[in-house]
């Protein structure tokens, strides 16, 4: 069975292809149906594999030979085992319930623009699937490279808008800074390991230098900031809001941003084995998380709460991966892509009621004209804000648990980042659906409840968002829920297995962890209650001022990149241009024009029409041809 | 006669028949000139062809008659020039009313 795995990136690929080509002569309905048809048959493969995954059968699947001369053999081959065939579910299953979603989203495009859009979205899940599906970095790399491609086709969508243009572009250049890490370390371990297939890449670890590990591990962490937003490339990501609301969910919530955490968990062995490194993303996770959080205080649009909660969550992963929780990290990738998909298509349900308003000081009072979309919005928040039955709690509270053990600090900058993502969730959800309704007559009027094309996979998300945690049921809360297992961890354990015998991670005792658990549920409630009484009756209308004014304009880190970064590059650029090639380049090239040009005219003149003169010639060159024989014959 | 004076003659009608062609404005005085450089050229071809003859004289009755006869095939070249040359030169003349090569440049058009 796992012989069909190419089934699984060749239906988007032909999904990519039939919409992209026949854009100009698809209807939008058959459109919607290739678009979402090839996605759903994917996820139906990959169920397929989880199953033959979970009784057992992994391995690597060859396809064929891709790079191969003197000593480097890279096959483009598939790798199904319990990590991939997990992310293969998360990918195709959200990635089918935002298309479905999207059919009914952008329905007033043109029909070239619809099908555009679907090739697009085709492509970047045939893309995603590369890159986890892949059994060595460098088909992970072709995917990656995919995903930052399509992110930029598919931000600058409405391409009309050059600030949408100018989003894409700065997505695209902040992700290929990190894809310069990825490509370096691939080409260290070539080096040093002569192969990048992972079975080679982690068998051969043990006898690498720790300085090397210690290098390859952090090229490949560059790689993954730039891929999944930390610092110090993460500004990208809010201007990323720029493109359709489904392409938010999708790309920036539930996919492509989890490259880096996959690239990592794939990668933990190496990770292990390089301490610093393991450090550092730490450090890196834990300020991003921070950071995004304060900013996300103070934004007013909509999407910009949700993007910076993104950057934050992401964070959160990297500080379980930077301290060990594997199983952790990538437990809070899958309910991360579940509640933070059904916050983004919930906005985008919003944003389509208000008639493509975004900012939420015009909103309020949405709670009695979008009755599902408030439901499962407050379903999604509470399970962000980590409040125990709901899927948020057990994975934040698995890496902050880990964070505990590590370092007391890491715990603590964590539990009080948490209560800044419930304070500003819920800040979110009371100013646009509590209260009264601020925005104007006409948008009132024209509030309606979303299609059903947009409500059923809100619905669906709600639920995944709700129970989704039960897979991963902590020991230490066995009993309160019905004596459930922490199943992830058990189906995950072969792929961290290496990692976890060599640094174990000793859970504390049962005391220890009911009061971590306590405080940050106490903490998240009481912020929830505070925002929620605070913004119903007040919302935050004024002009921030002081520190507040500093947050909402995100510490000024886009004005700082521009300082340091973008006028200089911009400056060097002009240089080169006006003196390098204006005078030293186009002088060289228009000086043999213009060469060519005096010679010429000088030439022109020997033809005088004078027969004298062209006799007088004739002899003279008689005469030297003569003496050339007479002295050269001798 | 030594041959050598043969060899001074011929050449000085030679350069004297290329300074002319050089220097003259006189279409039909540039034709002379010409006939002279080929008439030197007869005038060595001859000269060699008997000194030919009388150093293998014992040997070969006919040595050195190929020089007399080309001499022949010369002249039968410089009558077909000239022929056409002054056909030339007359109609150019009943066009521009004139013979001064200087004149004659429309080549530069």
């Amino acid at each position: 069975m796992s012989q069909l795995v190419f089934l699984v990136p060749l239906f988007p690929l032909l999904g990519f292809l039939i919409n992209g080509l026949l854009r100009n002569q698809l209807s939008k309905p058959a459109t919607s149906v290739i678009g979402c048809g090839t996605i759903l048959a994917s996820f139906i493969v990959s169920l397929v594999l989880f199953m033959d995954v979970k009784a057992g059968k992994t391995g690597v699947v060859e396809l064929f030979d891709f790079i191969s001369f003197d000593k480097i053999h890279i096959p483009f081959a598939f790798q199904v085992d319990q990590l991939s065939s997990l992310f293969l579910l998360i990918i195709t299953g959200v990635g089918f319930l935002i298309h479905l979603y999207s059919t009914a989203y952008m329905q007033e495009e043109e029909p070239k623009h619809f099908a555009r859009y679907f090739s697009c979205l085709n492509l970047f899940v045939f893309s995603m699937l590369l890159l986890v599906l892949g059994a060595n970095y460098v088909i992970m790399f072709i995917g990656w490279e995919g995903v930052g491609l399509c992110s930029y086709l598919l931000i600058g969508f409405w391409f009309k808008n050059n600030d949408y243009n100018n989003a894409a572009k700065k997505a695209f250049v902040m992700n290929r800074i990190g894809d310069l890490g990825f490509l370096l370390a691939i080409f260290y371990l070539l080096a040093k390991v002569g192969s990048v297939s992972f079975g080679d890449v982690f068998a051969s670890a043990p006898q690498l230098t720790t300085s090397s590990l210690t290098i390859i591990t952090l090229l490949l962490f560059v790689g993954a900031t730039g891929k999944s937003a930390q610092i110090p490339l993460y500004t990208w990501l809010p201007d990323a809001m720029a493109g359709p609301t489904p392409v938010s969910a999708l790309i920036h919530a539930a996919t492509m941003v989890t490259a880096g955490i996959y690239m990592i968990a794939r990668s933990n062995i190496l990770y292990t084995m390089a301490p610093v490194s393991q450090s550092v993303v730490a450090i890196i996770g834990l300020a991003t998380a921070v950071l995004a959080a304060t900013i996300a205080l103070k934004q007013n649009d909509i999407k910009k709460v949700l993007a910076y909660s993104t950057v934050s969550q992401l964070g959160y992963m990297f500080l379980g991966l930077g301290v060990g929780a594997y199983t952790g990290a990538v437990f809070h990738v899958m309910t991360h892509a579940f509640f933070k998909a059904l916050l983004f298509l919930g906005a985008g349900s919003v944003i389509h009621a208000m008639h493509h308003e975004q900012d939420i000081r015009n909103m309020g009072g949405l709670k009695k004209y979008l009755p599902v979309t408030h439901l499962t919005f407050l379903l999604g928040c509470i399970a962000i804000a980590g409040i125990p039955p709901f899927s948020g709690f057990f994975s934040k509270d698995e890496i902050l648990a880990a964070a505990y053990e590590s370092n007391k600090i890491y715990w603590v900058i964590g539990v009080l980042t948490a209560a800044m993502t419930a304070f500003y969730m819920f800040r979110l959800y009371a100013t646009t659906f509590l209260g009264k309704f601020r925005g104007t007559h006409e948008q009132e009027h024209h509030l309606h409840e979303s299609p059903a094309a947009m409500t059923i996979p809100l619905i669906v998300l709600a639920i995944l968002a709700v129970i989704g945690g039960f897979v991963g049921v902590p020991e230490v809360l066995k009993n309160v829920f019905f004596g459930l297992d922490h199943k992830l961890e058990n189906f995950l354990s072969p792929v961290f297995a290496a990692s976890y015998k060599l640094k174990e991670i000793h859970p504390a005792d049962h005391g220890t962890e009911y009061a971590l658990m306590g405080t940050s549920v106490l903490l998240a409630v009481m912020a929830i209650a505070y925002a929620v009484n605070r913004f119903s009756k007040k919302p935050d209308l004024e002009e921030a001022d002081g520190f507040g004014k500093v947050l909402a304009n995100k510490w000024y880190a886009d004005e700082f990149y521009d300082a340091i970064v973008v006028k200089p590059l911009n400056a060097l650029s002009k240089f080169l241009d006006n003196v390098i090639e204006k005078l030293g380049i186009d002088w060289i090239v228009n000086g043999v024009g213009r060469g060519v040009q005096y010679s010429s005219r000088q030439l022109r003149l020997l033809q005088s029409g004078q027969v004298g003169s062209y006799v007088l010639l004739m002899i003279v060159g008689m005469i030297i041809l003569f003496v050339l024989q007479f002295f050269l014959k001798k | 006669m030594p041959v050598n004076y043969y060899i001074f003659v011929s050449i000085a009608l030679f350069c004297i028949g290329v300074a002319g062609v050089l220097t003259r404005r006189n279409a039909i005085i540039v034709f002379m000139c010409i006939e002279l450089m080929l008439n030197a050229v007869n005038l060595l071809l001859v000269a060699f062809s008997k000194m030919h003859h009388v150093v293998n004289f014992e040997r070969d009755a006919s040595a050195g008659i190929d020089g007399q006869l080309f001499v022949f095939f010369i002249m039968v070249v410089a009558a077909a020039e000239v022929s056409v040359g002054l056909a030339i030169i007359v109609m150019m003349y009943r066009n521009t009313h004139s013979v001064d090569i200087n004149f004659l440049n429309r080549l530069k058009h």
